[in-house]
């Protein structure tokens, strides 16, 4: 024990009982209850069951201190945006806090034959679903765009009817990747790993195309490892265990590059802040940390790395109005900005950055036939800016927000990749 | 003025991530120092941590409302300005420098707020029911003043203990203010959560949720008893604002208010928005998201060359010619302390403080703190100075909450300051690193 007449070796006092778990004592007494995090939280903006994140984090983490406490079901409404995170001047990990409670709901009290955990399941490992589609992409669209289809999803399984399915690409951006032959340059210098993620490997492979041509043009080797699921939407729902599984396998595939001059690029944001905050916060892998401290988004490393704003300058592009938002897992990264910033000098190009509310959809949140009407509640304020806005095609990094952008407005919605590619390829 | 257009020619090309002046902040202080840096031509970008402290303020922007002695409230906060010590933040930028910095917070807030036609404070109540003294307010708030003598009602609501509306009235009424005050808790029509959030009330008054306005305005209506003006706690509408506001005046047929609250603050955070447009309306550009954490200089020492960001893990150099440091007070993290020493954590810069931590606090709960008056000491130029009275940096300048001189919270001078030394601040930076 500390001797208490120095004040140099002060200790604070043990309040409960050690445990295994993660140390999550200090981020709770860091919280002095400001509320900053609950006005922040666009959930609790429009649902009256939710408590919000100072109760999600901080509280219900003292609360589960007491042995025969549960955590409150109320956590499975939390859509994992991550705004608390940015939102909390005095660094309470609250994300961090929400997917460890979260976890363990899922673990201890949800029922495994409930509907809810199958649609959840089914939800989280999109990339299984996506690897069986995409074989045969043309049958697929067409099963999952029948309607009669999208309400037994919606009956059986709990999945809204009101959105269309995703296309799959009738070529996967690794069959694209294997068919060319792989990297075209070749460089000792200047090395990055493309970590795709699902959406844009099975889904928009032209996103991926273009990290790969924007960052051929800047001279750098572009190797595509084999790669897993980012985690992200299997955090959303509790599902730590399948998260972990995942990150297993990308790290033992990634860790090895490191060393050899590679940096991990992510062209989908919450890939980038999966593998950047999440891993390291979640998982103790080896390796992990240095993925972590190597990792970054792509339009993120060109501004860090190479005088893009000057090739930006020179260049132009054809007339167009772009109506960009920015994700919530970008803003959180601090990369809310570097588009509308880097975009607005380029010649042709009229960009309006359409607020900074959330888009409501939240990866897999917005999928659930329960949580439907409130991700729209909670995507009005960007629905009503896109509409407002000049031209009629939007941006963002990230896939299930272009997905939402896409349904409230019928907007055609570009990555900023593809923009950058277009102007300098 | 116009930013000046920058050419080809004339930028750093090779560097990334390079601008001309870099603020680090983005509270009042932070985003006053990058607009007028701005305006000198320099390219600028603003790099701040975490939302900004400006949700915990009220919305009220104070030049002086008390001086140092605790005289006041004060009448004309200009004439109060030359009673005030030396090392005041005040005394150092000088009357015209608060005049030129309220001037560009009246172009910035535009229609938003009142009070610029006079240099005399505004009273202004609060939701605890004291009347404060101020420079300048939101509009929504205008049928609030304490000078008016038209007769008052303040409506709270049962799930919202934040303000406590027949409290707020009896103590406005012990204040002796020249109206009749009365308050009233009543049911908001909408049924939330006993915990609900402002910005839940906000968003149903802004979509019209169920036809709530006209519900509230119903429940209202009985309580009036011929009062002439009705003040609601600063949550009407967030977004639409003035529209929830106007459509509950024409449906009470009085004028209705806001009072502006405590933290979370609805009017804090329309500030800051308005802030923050400006800056991208003045081509600042923006990094939020990850905090400052050390810097490098060139070989001499001198001179700061770059601020290193912390982006999860990794530093991230954003290269600058000028820095104005903005990081905020005790509360803002500008400034930290433990149970050795108060320390400025990105630059190191000199904070007098006591060694024995007893003498920083005053036993009296509202007595004379020092702790209150920590910060950097500025030379004439709003650059820190160390201990020896020589500047830290050639290149790095003060602004707002980190400066040190001057109770706010007791003065009610906390915007007034950030505004005025961070119009100085990013001038000056501006001017050098154009020149």
């Amino acid at each position: 024990m500390s001797d208490a007449a120095d004040p140099g070796s002060f200790e604070p006092v043990q309040v409960f009982p050690e445990s295994g778990d993660m140390d999550l004592r200090p981020g709770a007494d860091n919280c002095y209850k400001c509320t900053t995090c609950d006005t922040a939280c666009p959930v609790a903006e429009v649902d009256d069951e939710f408590p919000g994140p100072k109760f999600q984090g901080p509280e219900q983490w003292r609360l589960k201190r007491k042995e025969d406490e549960a955590v409150d079901d109320s956590i499975m409404s939390c859509s994992n945006c991550m705004r608390c995170d940015d939102a909390c001047p005095s660094s309470v990990p609250l994300s961090q806090m929400h997917n460890t409670a979260r976890a363990e709901y899922v673990d201890e009290e949800m029922d495994k034959l409930s509907r809810e955990y199958v649609r959840n399941r089914i939800l989280a490992n999109y990339n299984t679903l996506a690897r069986l589609g995409s074989k045969v992409p043309r049958l697929t669209n067409a099963v999952m765009g029948n309607s009669v289809v999208q309400q037994i999803n919606e009956k059986v399984l709990g999945i809204t009817a009101e959105r269309d399915f995703p296309e799959f690409a009738e070529q996967t951006f690794r069959e694209w990747w294997d068919e060319r032959g792989g990297p075209q340059v070749r460089s000792e210098e200047k090395r990055v790993a493309y970590f795709h993620g699902c959406y844009s490997n099975f889904n928009t492979p032209e996103v991926g195309k273009a990290m790969v041509r924007v960052f051929e043009e800047f001279g750098y080797e572009v190797v595509v490892p084999k790669q897993r699921c980012s985690g992200t939407p299997m955090f959303a729902n509790g599902m730590l265990d399948d998260a972990k599984r995942a990150a297993g396998i990308n790290a033992e595939n990634f860790k090895g590059l490191i060393p050899e001059g590679y940096d991990v690029i992510a062209s989908c944001t919450s890939c980038s802040m999966s593998l950047r905050q999440e891993y390291p916060e979640l998982f103790d892998i080896d390796g992990i940390e240095d993925i972590s401290n190597h990792t970054y988004e792509a339009l993120e490393y060109l501004r860090i790395h190479e005088d893009i704003q000057g090739a930006i300058d020179e260049a132009s592009v054809s007339e167009q109005s772009l109506a960009y938002h920015a994700p919530c897992h970008a803003r959180n990264q601090g990369l809310d900005r570097q588009a509308v910033e880097l975009f607005r000098e380029l010649d042709g190009i009229t960009i309006e950055d359409v607020g900074d509310s959330c888009s409501g959809i939240s990866g897999t949140y917005g999928w659930k036939e329960e949580k439907y009407d409130k991700s729209m509640a909670i995507g009005e304020d960007m629905f009503d800016h896109m509409n407002h806005a000049e031209g009629n095609v939007g941006m963002t990094e990230c896939p299930t927000c272009s997905m939402q952008m896409e349904h409230g407005t019928g907007y055609e919605i570009r990555h900023p990749l593809q923009l950058l590619e277009e102007a300098l390829v | 003025m116009a930013a000046r257009p920058r050419t080809a020619e004339t930028r750093e090309a090779t560097v990334p991530i390079s601008e001309d002046v870099v603020v680090v902040g983005g509270g009042i202080a932070g985003a006053s120092a990058a607009l007028s840096a701005a305006e000198t031509g320099a390219s600028v970008r603003l790099v701040t941590y975490k939302k900004s402290t400006m949700r915990f303020a009220s919305g009220l922007i104070d030049i002086l409302g008390y001086t140092p002695d605790g005289d006041g409230p004060v009448a004309d906060p200009y004439d109060a300005l030359g009673e005030l010590p030396d090392n005041h933040p005040y005394s150092i930028v000088g009357e015209d420098a608060v005049r030129e910095a309220f001037a560009m917070f009246d172009e910035v807030a535009g229609d938003l707020y009142l009070g610029g036609h006079t240099d005399t404070n505004a009273l202004l109540p609060t939701h605890g029911g004291t009347v404060k003294p101020t420079a300048r307010y939101p509009k929504t708030a205008r049928h609030g003043l304490a000078s008016d003598d038209r007769d008052m009602l303040l409506v709270g609501f049962e799930s919202l203990p934040d303000f406590d509306a027949p409290l707020a009235a009896d103590h406005m009424g012990a204040a002796g203010v020249p109206f009749d005050v009365d308050g009233v808790t009543v049911e908001f029509p909408e049924r939330f959560r006993a915990d609900a959030k402002v910005t839940r009330f906000a968003k149903a008054l802004d979509n019209d949720e169920k036809s709530v306005r006209r519900r509230l305005a119903k429940t209202v209506e009985s309580h009036l008893d011929g009062a002439e003006r009705v003040g609601f706690p600063a949550l009407l509408g967030d977004v639409k604002n003035e529209e929830v506001r106007e459509s509950l005046s024409e449906m009470l047929g009085v004028d209705v208010f806001e009072v502006p609250m405590g933290p979370p603050s609805l009017a804090g955070l329309r500030l800051e928005d308005a802030l923050f447009d400006a800056l991208d309306e003045a081509g600042v550009r923006i990094s939020a998201g990850n905090p400052a954490v050390g810097y490098e200089t060139d070989e001499s020492g001198e001179r700061i060359t770059t601020v290193l960001v912390d982006q999860k893990g990794r530093e991230t150099p954003y290269h600058a010619e000028q820095v104005v440091l903005a990081t905020g007070g005790l509360v803002g993290k500008g400034i930290e302390s433990s149970r050795e020493a108060v320390e400025e954590p990105i630059f190191g810069c000199h904070i007098p403080h006591s060694e024995d931590r007893y003498d920083w606090f005053d036993l009296d709960a509202f007595g004379d703190h020092p702790f209150a008056k920590f910060g950097v000491v500025p030379d004439d130029e709003l650059r820190p100075t160390d201990a020896e009275g020589n500047v830290e940096f050639a290149n790095l300048r003060a602004a707002g909450g980190i400066v040190g001189g001057a109770d706010f919270a007791a003065e009610k001078s906390g915007s007034g300051i950030s505004l005025a030394t961070g119009l100085v601040a990013g001038r000056n930076a501006g001017t050098e690193a154009t020149q």
